[in-house]
C-alpha cells in the first residue's frame, strides 16, 4: 500500500474511503433498486411535455456523452505505458485526447444547457423533475462543467496538465486495490472537485433516473415483432401495493 | 391452422347519442389518477372532425401502424428497429400533450376564498400540470357535436382524400359519434413497436397490455400505435392503455365500458382466428382488399375441423362454445354488417363497427324518400355519394362495396321488421339480393333491436385451473347449483350452440355451464 505513504487522515477519507463507498452504494444499490422497485425503473421521459428543446438537446447531449465516456475509458482506464509501447508519441497522444475532448465536450456543454434550461425555465418539465433527480441533474452538471474546464481550459488553451501521471494513476489504482492517494491529492484542485462530484454521481446513480441507461434494449434488434405472454395466476397484491414491495423507493408519483 | 381465441367488442353507431357515459365511467375506473389526467382510454368523436389526439389518423405524420416495404414486407411505418435504437433519445414521431390536451382543472377553493363583495366569484382553469392558469383551447372533447366544424372539420383526414366538398353549415352536415377504445389488434404495432417488449399480447384471450415493471419509458408504442392508444403517464414515466378491463373479462362481465353505455350499442364475444394466417393478411397488397383478408383470417367456429383443431391447441371447449354463440362473430362473419376502423393501419384491428344508418336515411328522407322503403333507401344511398365515401374512408380503405351492402343489410332489417310487424305488404327483392333469409333477418333484428343483455355480452371466464375441480367438490359433496329448481338451472342449451355447454372437455376439465337461462333465440 505504498500509495497511502504520506497522507493526513483525511486524505485518506476523502480519496479512498468515500470512493469505496460510492462503489459499495453503487453496486448493492442497483442490486436492491432492480429487486424492488422495476415501477420506478424508466427513463421518465418528458417529450409528452416539450420536445422543441428536446430534439436538438438529448440527442447531443447522449451521444456527446457516450463520447465523453469512450474518452474516460481511454485517457483514464488505458495506462500511459500501453499507449507509448504501440508506439504513439506524447504529443500526438495530447493533440488528438484535446481536440477529440473538445468536440465532445462541446456536444455534452451543448446538450446539457439545452436540457438544463428546459428543466429549468419550461414549467410542464419542471413540475415533473423529482427531488433525487434534481441532485443527479446538478452533480452531472458540476462534473460536466469542470470536466470541459479541464478538457478545454487546461489541455487546449492552459499549459496542459498531464492527468495521467496523477489521476489515472489513482482511479486505476482504486481498482487494483492499490490506491495512489497522493497522486490525486496533489493535483490542481479543478481536477479534485471533478473526481469527487463524479463519485456523488456514482453514488446517487442507482436511486435517480440514471438507472436507464442500463435498459438499452439491444435485443430488440432480434426479437420477435409480437410479443405473446399466457395469463399466468397470481396471488392477488397486498391492497393499496400494487404489488410493490417497498412504496417508498424511487421516485414519488 | 393454429386456432386462437380473442375477445372483440363490435359496436353499432347507430345507436351512440353521443353521451359520453362510456369515456366517464371508463375514466373513473382506470385513469382518475396523477400522471393520466389527460388520458381517455375510451373517448367518443364527433365525426367528421379531427379526433383525439388531433387528426391521429394521418399516418404520413404520425407514422403508426405497418406499411409495405418495396418486395412487400410488412414493416413498421416509424421505420427500422435499428432506426428506432439510434432516435432513442428523442421519439421524432410522438405527439405532445397540446395534441391530446393540455389537461386542466378549476380553481374552486375562490369560490369559498373569494372577498365578500357584489360580484359572484368565477373560477379560473388551472393546468394540472403545471398549477398555472391556462386557457384551454383543444380537448378530447372540444369537437362534440361538431363545434367548431365549419372551420376545423375539414382538416379531417378522412375528408381529405375526397373530391366532394362537405357541407358543414349545421342544416346539411352528415354527423356521428365514433367511440374509440383500443383495438386490442392481432398484430399489434403498440407491441412491435416496444423496444423492451413490455407490451404484449395474452395468449389465451387476445388482450394487449403493458407490463408495468418492464416498461423503461422509451414512449416508442405511443407512436407506434396508429390510432393512438397507449398513453404516456407523465408521473409515473410509463405507458398505460386501455385493458379491455382485463379482470371483469376474466370473470366472465362486459368491459366497463359496454356495461353502462345506455345505447347498448356494444357487443363482445370471442372469434376464433388462424394466427398463422395474420401476418400474410396483414400484408395484402392493396389496402382496399384487407378488411376481406381479415375476415379471411377468421376461423368459422360451426366448422367441426375447427372446433377440434381449437380443442387440441388447448382453447378450452367452452369457449369454443361461446365462439359459437358470439354475437360479434355473428355481426362480422356471418352477417356481414360491421367493419374494422382503418384497416389500412394493417394492425387487424378486433373492434368493429356497424356503421350508422340513421344519418344516412335522414338524408334519404330529407331528399324526399320513403325512408322505411328499402328499394328507395337503396338508390338514395347510392346518390349520397358524401356520407358514403366518407364511412368508406373509415371502414374499408375507401372500398365503398362493403359500406354501401351493411348500410343496405340494415335498411332491410327495418323495413322487412316494420312490414311484418304492421301487417304491410313488402317485397323481398332487396333481401334477395343481399342473400339474406328470413331467419337472418330475424337474427339481425333479435341482435339490433331486441339486444338483451345476454345476446349481446357472450363471455367466457377465465379458467383458473381448479374452477374444473372445485366444481367437482362441489358436485360431490351435493352443493350443486344445477339440481332441479336451483338457480344454476338452465333449460336445453342455445340452438345456434348445440353441442354441451357445460361439461369436460378433451384435456379432461370439467366447464362450468355458460349460460343459466335459455337465450331469445329459443322462443
Ligand atoms: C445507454 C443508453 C441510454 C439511453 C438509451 C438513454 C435514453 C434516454 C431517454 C429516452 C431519455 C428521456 C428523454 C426524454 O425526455 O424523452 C433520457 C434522459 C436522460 N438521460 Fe439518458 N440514455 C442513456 C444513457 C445515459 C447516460 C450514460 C447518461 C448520463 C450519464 C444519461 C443521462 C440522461 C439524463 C440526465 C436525462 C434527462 C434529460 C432531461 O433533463 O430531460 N443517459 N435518456
Ligand atoms: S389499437 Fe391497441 S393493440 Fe392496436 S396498435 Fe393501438 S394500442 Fe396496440
Ligand atoms: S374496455 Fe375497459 S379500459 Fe378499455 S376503454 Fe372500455 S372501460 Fe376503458
Amino acid at each position: 500500500m505504498n500509495g497511502l505513504r504520506g497522507i493526513n487522515g483525511f486524505q485518506l477519507f476523502w480519496w479512498v474511503i468515500l470512493p469505496y463507498l460510492a462503489l459499495a452504494t453503487f453496486v448493492i444499490g442497483h442490486v436492491w433498486r432492480y429487486r424492488y422497485d422495476q415501477f420506478g425503473w424508466t427513463s421518465r421521459s418528458t417529450q409528452l411535455q416539450e420536445q422543441r428543446l428536446l430534439k436538438w438537446g438529448s440527442p447531443v447531449f447522449h451521444y456527446g456523452t457516450f463520447a465523453a465516456i469512450a474518452g474516460h475509458v481511454i485517457g483514464i482506464l488505458i495506462p500511459e505505458r500501453w499507449t507509448h509501447d504501440i508506439g504513439i508519441p506524447e504529443n500526438a497522444y495530447r493533440w488528438f485526447s484535446a481536440s477529440a475532448g473538445t468536440l465532445a465536450a462541446v456536444l455534452v456543454i451543448g446538450g446539457v444547457a439545452v436540457l438544463a434550461a428546459r428543466r429549468l425555465f419550461v414549467a410542464r418539465v419542471r413540475a415533473t423533475t423529482s427531488a433525487v433527480d434534481w441532485v443527479a441533474l446538478i452533480l452531472l452538471a458540476i462534473v460536466i462543467v469542470l470536466g470541459i474546464a479541464e478538457t478545454v481550459g487546461v489541455g487546449l488553451l492552459g499549459g496542459g496538465y498531464d492527468y495521467r501521471q496523477s489521476v489515472s494513476l489513482w482511479f486505476r489504482g482504486l481498482f487494483a486495490g492499490n490506491p495512489d492517494a497522493t497522486a490525486i491529492a496533489h493535483a490542481p484542485l479543478i481536477y479534485q472537485v471533478h473526481a469527487t462530484a463524479a463519485w456523488a454521481v456514482i453514488a446517487v446513480w442507482p436511486f435517480s433516473r440514471l438507472v436507464h441507461a442500463w435498459s438499452y434494449p439491444v435485443w430488440y434488434l432480434w426479437r420477435p415483432f409480437v410479443v405473446y405472454r399466457s395469463r399466468v395466476a397470481s396471488r392477488p397484491n397486498e391492497p393499496g401495493t400494487s404489488g410493490r414491495r417497498w412504496r417508498r423507493i424511487g421516485v414519488r408519483y | 391452422m393454429r386456432p386462437m381465441a380473442q375477445v372483440c367488442m363490435v359496436m353499432n353507431l347507430d345507436k351512440c347519442i353521443g353521451c359520453h357515459t362510456c369515456s366517464v365511467t371508463c375514466k373513473q375506473t382506470w385513469t382518475n389518477r396523477p400522471g393520466t389526467e389527460y388520458v381517455y382510454f375510451n373517448n367518443v368523436e364527433t365525426k367528421p372532425g379531427l379526433g383525439y389526439p388531433a387528426r391521429y389518423e394521418d399516418q404520413e405524420r404520425w407514422k403508426g401502424g405497418w406499411t409495405l416495404d418495396r418486395k412487400g414486407r410488412l414493416r413498421l411505418r416509424a421505420g427500422s428497429r435499428l432506426r428506432k435504437l439510434l432516435t432513442i433519445f428523442y421519439n421524432p414521431d410522438l405527439p405532445t400533450i397540446e395534441d391530446f390536451h393540455d389537461p386542466f382543472t378549476y380553481d374552486y377553493a375562490r369560490l369559498i376564498t373569494a372577498p365578500p363583495g357584489t360580484k359572484s366569484p368565477s373560477v379560473s382553469a388551472r393546468s394540472a400540470l403545471t398549477g398555472r392558469e391556462l386557457n384551454p383551447r383543444w380537448g378530447a372533447n372540444w369537437e362534440d357535436d361538431l363545434a367548431g366544424a365549419p372551420q376545423r372539420a375539414r382538416s379531417d383526414p378522412n375528408i381529405a382524400t375526397m373530391s366532394e366538398r362537405v357541407l358543414m353549415d349545421f342544416e346539411s352536415v352528415f354527423l356521428f359519434y365514433l367511440p374509440r377504445i383500443c383495438e386490442h389488434c392481432l398484430n399489434p404495432s403498440c407491441v412491435a413497436s416496444c423496444p423492451s417488449g413490455a407490451l404484449y399480447k395474452r395468449s389465451e384471450d387476445g388482450i394487449v397490455l403493458v407490463d408495468q415493471d418492464r416498461c423503461r419509458g422509451w414512449r416508442f408504442c405511443v407512436s407506434g400505435c396508429p390510432y393512438k392508444k397507449v398513453y404516456f403517464n407523465h408521473r409515473t414515466g410509463k405507458a398505460e392503455k386501455c385493458t379491455l378491463c382485463f379482470p371483469r373479462i376474466e370473470a366472465g362481465l362486459p368491459t366497463i365500458c359496454s356495461e353502462t353505455c345506455v345505447g347498448r350499442l356494444r357487443y363482445l364475444g370471442i372469434v376464433l382466428y388462424d394466427a398463422d394466417a395474420v401476418t400474410a393478411a396483414a400484408a395484402t397488397p392493396d389496402p382496399r382488399d384487407l378488411y376481406e383478408a381479415q375476415l379471411s383470417v377468421f376461423l368459422d367456429p360451426e366448422d367441426t375441423a375447427v372446433q377440434s383443431a381449437a380443442e387440441q391447441a388447448g382453447i378450452p371447449h367452452d369457449w369454443v362454445v361461446a365462439a359459437r354463440r358470439s354475437p360479434v362473430y355473428a355481426l362480422i362473419a356471418r352477417h356481414k354488417v360491421a367493419l374494422p376502423l382503418h384497416p389500412e393501419f394493417r394492425t387487424m384491428p378486433m373492434v368493429w363497427y356497424i356503421p350508422p344508418l340513421s344519418p344516412v336515411a335522414d338524408a334519404t328522407a330529407a331528399a324526399g324518400y320513403d325512408a322505411a322503403d328499402p328499394d328507395a333507401v337503396f338508390a338514395t344511398i347510392d346518390a349520397l355519394r358524401i356520407p358514403l365515401q366518407y364511412l368508406a374512408n373509415l371502414f374499408t380503405a375507401g372500398d365503398v362495396a362493403p359500406v354501401r351492402d351493411a348500410l343496405r343489410r340494415l335498411a332491410v332489417v327495418r323495413s322487412v321488421m316494420r312490414a311484418t310487424q304492421l301487417g304491410l305488404e313488402h317485397r323481398n327483392d332487396a333481401a334477395e339480393e343481399l342473400q339474406m333469409s328470413t331467419a337472418d333477418v330475424e337474427d339481425l333484428f333479435r341482435l339490433l333491436a331486441i339486444a338483451r343483455y345476454e345476446d349481446r355480452y357472450v363471455i367466457p371466464p377465465a379458467h383458473a385451473e381448479d374452477a374444473g375441480r372445485l366444481l367437482a367438490q362441489h358436485a360431490l359433496s351435493g352443493c350443486t347449483l344445477e339440481s332441479e329448481g336451483a338457480p344454476g338451472m338452465g333449460g336445453k342449451g342455445p340452438s345456434t350452440g348445440g353441442g354441451p355447454v357445460s361439461g369436460r372437455d378433451l384435456a379432461g376439465r370439467l366447464h362450468l355451464r355458460l349460460v343459466a337461462e335459455p337465450t331469445g333465440r329459443d322462443q
